[in-house]
């Protein structure tokens, strides 16, 4: 195997993680107003990502570094030919950690309501945006010879790449639903459970129908066995979410995510954007790729560092195991709103 | 037009995401410390000024998160050709910062904030100092990133792939340009704090709240600021001999020198148009800018006449020089606001002594207050100087600015992205800001130590959404 060949691994392991890890926080934003009745419940759901949603996050920032440095011509036409795209996922992506951050701020209902509904709407756009965006790229999109995206934003807005956007949004849901069921106990665990076996059944046809495609339209067909484990995955997770097995339902949600990232992939190599104006222009590992050189450091840098981040942060969920709920939710609620204070005076 | 939108884009998102950093870089180091102290004495009122200041911190970090992802990306949205020439070398500390930064930032800063009764105390410390060790390394390996475009060491240029490529990351990484810029952005992220420390201390005694916290609070942020700002100047003369040496039009431009001197006078101040005509009138200091760049005070400095005909020689016809009135009052105005904020910090360090016999006067809390805009924007017209100095380069020597945009996004599409991207920034900015000044003012609330200490029986987080 050549460096770039682990290094086009590599992104789809950054990819992997991000998915897994981002992934439920997009699932319990989303899923919030399904779960949660009142603040209370609110907090309970939004403990179980507060202390790991920014490292989280990070993944996507490594998979963009990592790009950057191991393919900067794929970084270079993918950022800038996906441009409106991106744009909307960075502001979606602001308005999350911002929401996250300041919703328990101020101790008033209508301050909390208005981050809530932009913590819901900032959790599904990332997952729909994603999905249609790695669909485009399994699909192939016009690149001419200087490898230089031609079409605009309606290019991308094709029924399969819908459909892979779709798919994330359901895939993320049930994920995010199936970790609520695992961190918390109560009201919350069982409207999460619900909300899962909901996003099972929307997700399995959705996913079937979106692998298949990919693996039949873009792919070798190798690919149909990540698309069959992908879809066991999926119903077991459903199934499972509906018994005591929460645990067991979460691996299930992983392996589903780990198997769609190999579909993806796999229906890529040895291409990193296929174009779909004449394959003569396709960006692959190999004329995408930086210096071997270059490849070289980064591969010691990862090798070294990698196994460090994941030590530590398998460590912070160790720290948060304990399932939340409403009796353990945190007691600090933010300054009053300047009304009652302007009162109290 | 594309050209034009692009780095009006970058400068302006850039400019916002370095007002939170360096107050991140700074206060995280600073609580760390307060932390050390309760931890080590057990007294109460560090506590209180960890959860204080720490808490300002949080408000202040998760803004500076979110405008750096736009950073991350930017490159290749905006600046897609520059990404394809510099990528071999200028992606890996990119990474580099995300894996051994990044990471280790936002994972122990989460540990930090949630786990105040879920850890062992020294286990929690340790968890703040990660995180500002981390802020440190980003720092780190982003300003290696930029020392490379303003100083290209290490790498060959490729005309057959039509890019840099590298030879020695070492070098990037010891890159005397990173070395100094690392140094000194280090120093001024302390006098960003300090300040921060002085001003809202100096709210909370001037109308004499709290003195428990605020007192130990303003000496720090005093002393903080003078050491930092004696480090921000020997640094940055550091910077300045550099300078001279690695883009001598740089230096010429920042002093509007047009013709070779020696020895030369450093103008504090001068009225007319900076064009090179007859100026008005100034004020000068003789053989300061000679010391500066060269470390002699008869040292000879070369002018932007010299300097612009070489270029030719050199690269063929073009124009080489920067913007001279942008370069010459930002660079004026980093070194007078930084020297405004040790006067400052020195006044205060006299009124707030031990032994002083008589209050401290009033005007001096306003004008601590007021100094608070003084180190972000020094922060600003620094980097402002630093990256219009380099023009018409965007590495230095080897790429030009207009090489660099993204031949494929049309000026609508930049601009779509540059009124939205500025809209929300400008709202995030009355948030944060609201919240900022609200959570200042309302001061540090009592702590009971004794709900930290970490147990096995399920009970309320001390901390959370
Ligand atoms: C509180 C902020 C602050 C203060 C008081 C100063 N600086 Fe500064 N300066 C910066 C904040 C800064 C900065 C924003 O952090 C820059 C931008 C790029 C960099 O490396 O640091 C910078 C850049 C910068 C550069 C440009 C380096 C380059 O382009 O390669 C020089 C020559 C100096 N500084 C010199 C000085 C001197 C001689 C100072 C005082 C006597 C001084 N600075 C005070
Ligand atoms: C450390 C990493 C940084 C990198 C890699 C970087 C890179 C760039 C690039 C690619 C441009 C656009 C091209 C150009 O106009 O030359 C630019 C311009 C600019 N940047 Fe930086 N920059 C960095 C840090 C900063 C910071 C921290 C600030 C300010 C706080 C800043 C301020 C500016 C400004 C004002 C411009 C516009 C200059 C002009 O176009 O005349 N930069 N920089
Ligand atoms: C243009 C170049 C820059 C890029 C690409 C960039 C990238 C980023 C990214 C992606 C984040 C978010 C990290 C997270 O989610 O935890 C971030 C935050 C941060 N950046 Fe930047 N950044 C740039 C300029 C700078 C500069 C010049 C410095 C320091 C001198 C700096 C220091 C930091 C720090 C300390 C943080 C942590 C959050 C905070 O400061 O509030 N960045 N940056």
């Amino acid at each position: 195997m050549s460096l770039n060949d682990v290094w086009f691994l590599l992104i789809a392991v950054l990819w992997t993680g991000y998915f897994v890890l981002d992934g439920f926080d997009f699932g319990v934003g989303m899923l919030l107003p399904a779960v949660a009745r009142d603040e209370t419940d609110r907090r309970v759901a939004l403990g179980t990502i507060g202390p790991v949603w920014d490292g989280n996050e990070v993944w996507l920032i490594v998979a963009g570094g990592a790009t950057f440095a191991a393919f900067p011509e794929w970084y270079a036409s993918l950022f800038s030919g996906f441009y409106l795209a991106l744009l909307l996922v960075l502001v979606a992506l602001i308005l999350r950690g911002i929401a996250l951050e300041y919703r328990n701020k101020i101790d008033d209902g209508r301050w909390r309501r208005v981050w809530d509904r932009i913590l819901v709407g900032s959790s599904v756009a990332p997952a729909l945006l994603f999905g249609v965006a790695f669909a485009n790229l399994a699909r192939g999109v016009p690149l001419d010879a200087d490898h230089e995206y031609t079409g605009t934003l309606l290019t991308l807005l094709n029924p399969y790449a819908l459909l892979g956007g779709v798919t994330l949004v359901a895939l993320f849901a049930l994920h995010g639903a199936v970790f609520l069921a695992l961190k918390t106990s109560g009201d919350v665990r069982v409207r999460a459970r619900t909300a899962a076996i909901r996003a099972g059944v929307a997700v399995v046809p959705l996913g079937g129908a979106f692998l298949l495609w990919t693996a039949l339209g873009y792919g070798p067909s190798w690919l149909l066995v990540p698309v069959v484990i992908a879809a066991a995955a999926l119903v077991v997770a459903t199934v499972l979410a509906g018994r005591d097995r929460d645990g067991w339902a979460f691996t299930a949600t992983v392996a589903a995510i780990v198997a769609v990232v190999v579909t993806l992939f796999g229906s890529l190599y040895p291409d990193v954007m296929p174009s779909s104006t004449d394959p003569a222009h396709s960006l692959t590992v190999t004329n995408a790729a930086s210096t071997p050189y270059t490849l070289t450091i980064m591969t010691w840098v990862a090798a070294v560092f990698t196994p460090i981040v994941l030590a530590y942060q398998a460590w912070t969920f160790w720290v948060f195991r304990r399932r939340l709920d409403r009796s353990t939710v945190g007691t600090e609620v933010g300054l009053p709103p300047r009304r009652t204070e302007a009162t109290a005076r | 037009m594309n050209l034009d939108l692009a780095r009006w884009q970058f400068a302006v998102i850039t400019v916002y995401h370095f007002l939170f950093v360096p107050l991140t870089i700074g206060l995280s180091l600073l609580v760390a410390g307060m932390q050390t102290v309760w931890v080590a004495t057990g007294r109460e009122h560090w506590l209180r000024m960890t959860r204080f200041w720490g808490r300002l911190f949080l408000i202040n970090f998760a803004m500076g998160v979110v405008t750096g992802i736009v950073q991350e990306f930017q490159f290749g949205m905006n600046w897609s050709d520059y990404s394809r020439f510099v990528g071999d070398i200028f992606g890996a500390p990119l990474a580099i910062e995300g894996l051994l930064a990044f990471f280790l930032e936002s994972t122990f800063l989460g540990l930090w904030i949630f786990g105040w009764d879920r850890l062992p105390k020294r286990v929690h410390l340790a968890c703040i100092w990660l995180a500002a060790i981390g802020t440190v390394l980003s720092a780190y390996f982003i300003l290696a990133a930029n020392s490379w475009m303003q100083h290209p060491v290490g790498s060959v240029v490729n005309d057959a792939a039509g890019r840099a490529e590298l030879r020695d990351f070492g070098a990037v990484l010891t890159n005397s340009t990173a070395v100094g810029a690392f140094l000194h952005t280090i120093m001024a992220c302390f006098v960003t704090a300090g300040m921060f420390l002085l001003a809202i201390s100096a709210w909370h005694l001037g109308r004499r709240r709290d003195a428990e916290v605020f007192r130990p609070s303003i000496r720090i942020g005093l002393v903080t600021v003078l050491i930092a700002s004696l480090g921000v100047v020997v640094t940055g003369d550091l910077q300045a001999r550099l300078m001279t040496e690695q883009q001598p039009m740089k230096m010429a431009a920042a002093e509007a020198l047009y013709d070779t001197a020696a020895p030369a006078s450093f103008s504090l101040f001068t009225i007319g148009s900076l064009d090179g005509s007859e100026e008005i009138w100034s004020l000068r200091v003789p053989r300061v800018l000679s010391f500066m760049a060269t470390g002699s005070f008869d040292g000879s400095v070369e002018g932007v006449n010299q300097l612009q005909a070489a270029a030719e020689a050199r690269y063929g016809p073009g124009d080489y020089t920067p913007n001279i009135p942008a370069t010459y009052w930002t660079f004026r105005l980093m070194i007078g606001f930084g020297l405004l904020a040790a006067l400052i910090a020195v006044a205060g360090l006299w009124f707030t002594r031990r032994r002083a016999r008589r209050d401290v006067p009033r005007w001096f809390w306003i004008v601590a207050m007021v100094g608070l805009v003084l180190p972000f924007a020094a922060n600003s017209v620094g980097w402002i100087f630093t990256e219009m100095g380099r023009q018409p380069w965007l590495v230095f020597g080897t790429l030009r600015t207009a090489d660099g945009v993204s031949p494929s996004v049309g000026a609508g599409t930049v601009l779509t992205s540059f009124v939205v991207l500025t809209v929300l920034y400008g709202v995030l900015a009355v948030v944060n800001g609201v919240l900022m000044v609200r959570y200042a003012a309302a001061g540090a609330p009592p702590v009971d130590p004794d709900a930290l200490d970490p147990d096995d029986t399920p009970r309320p987080l001390a901390v959370s959404y």
